[in-house]
């Protein structure tokens, strides 16, 4: 077994509405724990019940950016190269509750909403849900479209 | 008692710096800990045969930057922001090109605007990413929204 990526999507064969990347990701507090440590936000209610409950949360939460950051992993496999993503903007519409045991699952679908040839870019748009309630708004990756005829791996010295 | 967010710090530019070097280690952490699996973001040797200079940063990566970089606005008692009523409400990350382990980036943070809205304040920030020559690499906009009583 070699450590070789999948071979990029070739983006120039990519139509408006096709289904790029449809998964599912267990959140636990594990997984709230690893983030914060990952990404250094120790913000008490994303790990103690009783400061989530006096913020008004119904429980601990899962950070925003967690599942920014998870909603966008199933459409980076289906690139193959992550880097061809160049923008992800999100609104964050309801927060994810995260029990003390056991897990959720949120449900990522990634679909392709714009080509713009002229500008070398492709909107895809990413649907996030946990229980049939969507987590975040408006979730968008503008990827950048290889132009014609570049050949990967140049530039070697 | 709460504080409001003072609107004078709209259109205000932090001094740049200082310097960050982006870490493979976490990186691979960063990785991780979202589920991104691809090697382009764990293994050099990998990252190096697709043509980047170090293992590739996720998207959401340069989050922890940004957030180290909004703090001197945040944190800042003359801002008049109570933490513990903040809530995310927008995230956008702009990358002009890949991010890569051994980058070193300048953070310089703005803010954008600070506006009442239905009982609650809005906060926009924004810290642009370039390399020591000036260079911009990337853009993280955050919106936090600020919960009235």
């Amino acid at each position: 077994m070699t450590a070789t990526p999948p071979a990029p999507l070739d983006l120039s064969t990519l139509t408006v509405g096709q289904e790029l990347a449809r998964t599912r990701h267990e959140i636990s507090r594990d997984t709230l724990v690893r983030y914060a440590g990952a990404s250094g936000d120790f913000n008490p209610i994303h790990y103690n019940d009783a400061v989530a409950a006096e913020a008004g949360l119904p429980g601990v939460i899962a950070h925003g950016m967690l599942t920014m950051g998870t909603a966008i992993t199933g459409l980076l496999d289906a690139l193959g190269d992550p880097s061809l993503v160049r923008g992800y903007t999100t609104r964050f519409t309801n927060p994810i509750p995260v029990p003390a045991t056991g897990s959720v699952t949120l449900e990522a679908v990634a679909t392709v909403g714009a080509i713009d040839e002229a500008a070398g870019t492709a909107r895809v748009d990413i649907v996030a849900e946990v229980d049939g309630t969507k987590v975040l708004g408006r979730a968008r990756a503008t990827l950048a479209l290889p132009a014609t005829g570049a050949q990967a791996g140049q530039g070697e010295a | 008692m709460p504080t409001t967010p003072d609107p004078a710090f709209a259109g205000r530019t932090y001094p740049a710096g200082p310097v960050h070097t982006v870490s493979a280690a976490k990186i691979a952490e960063f990785a991780r800990a979202t589920g991104a699996a691809s090697p382009l973001h764990t293994d050099p040797a990998a990252a190096r045969a697709a043509g980047h200079a170090g293992v590739l940063a996720p998207p959401t990566f340069l989050v922890s930057l940004a957030q180290a970089t909004e703090a001197q606005y945040i944190e800042d008692p003359a801002a008049g922001i109570d933490f513990s009523r903040v809530v995310h409400g927008e995230e956008t990350f702009t990358l002009h090109r890949p991010v890569v382990a051994g980058d070193r980036l300048v953070p310089t943070l703005t803010v954008e605007s600070v506006r009442a809205a239905g009982g609650h304040a809005m906060v926009s920030t924004r810290v642009d990413l370039a390399d020591e020559d000036g260079a911009e690499v990337a853009a993280v906009r955050s919106m936090l929204v600020v919960r009235g009583d």
